[in-house]
């Protein structure tokens, strides 16, 4: 069963006080492979394993049904650092 | 868990879908899998072999620990897709629902994510050579041994 980009950032909304959510599609619409990026105060003080394993949890159900999952956890500090690179 | 509790559920496992089988581990596996990760000092659970990986996750994995220059002797690699029981054993060993995986003196580092972003970070160079896979920079080493 394909999983739309809707149901994904509400699973993630739900449990996750988040600033910014960036889901991309990466499967051509077969909907098995998505990278995401979150920014949250919540990952503060927050390992990036824990942040990970955090979001894992959280989208357990969802990331059994994908074939491919990516992501970026960023605290909105790291995220302003992250794009001022990418700018560059 | 029990003994008797875990042989109950490895048994149900037989008949169960492959899903649910995932999700409980025998303490035989267990222990075979705990072997596998202290193999080596550093241990890639991935998708294909170093030469021909067969997923990006994975070809990205090896071409990091490529360029940190980790000697082949101190690398071991498995190919999940050889071993059916080792690709579900060790997402649930790990508590990590993808594949590429990486131990460094057997502990969890992460996944293909978390490598790329220490790589780039500088952070995996430093838990490498703390972990004795690669030698220290000669111009840390220098400063540290420097008169006070």
């Amino acid at each position: 069963m394909p999983i739309d980009t809707a149901n994904l950032e509400a699973a993630i909304r739900k449990s996750l006080n988040c600033a910014h959510v960036e889901i991309e599609d990466q499967s051509n619409g077969c909907g098995e492979n998505y990278a995401i990026l979150l920014v949250s105060d919540d990952f503060e003080g927050k390992s990036t394993l824990m942040r990970h394993r955090w979001i894992n949890q959280l989208l357990k159900d969802e990331i059994a049904q994908m074939h491919a999952f990516s992501q970026k956890t960023f605290t909105p500090t790291q995220y302003e650092i992250y794009l001022a690179k990418e700018a560059a | 868990m029990p003994l008797d509790l875990t042989l109950s559920l490895s048994r149900r496992n037989v008949l169960a879908s492959h899903r649910v089988a995932a999700r409980f581990l025998s303490q035989e596996a267990r222990a075979q899998i705990q072997t596998a990760v202290t193999a080596s000092p550093v241990v890639l659970f991935m998708k294909g072999t170093p030469t021909t990986p067969e997923c990006g996750f994975s070809r990205a994995a090896i071409q990091v620990l490529e360029l940190q220059q980790v000697p082949p002797e101190k690398l071991q690699t498995y190919n999940v897709l050889a071993d059916p029981e080792l690709r579900n054993g060790i997402k649930e060993f790990s508590d990590w629902p993808t594949i590429p995986q990486l131990y460094v003196n057997g502990e969890f580092v992460g996944g293909c994510d978390i490598l790329l972003s220490m790589h780039q970070s500088g952070d995996l160079e430093k838990l490498l050579e703390d972990a004795n896979v690669i030698p220290k920079v000669e111009g840390e080493a220098a400063h540290v041994h420097a008169p006070a």
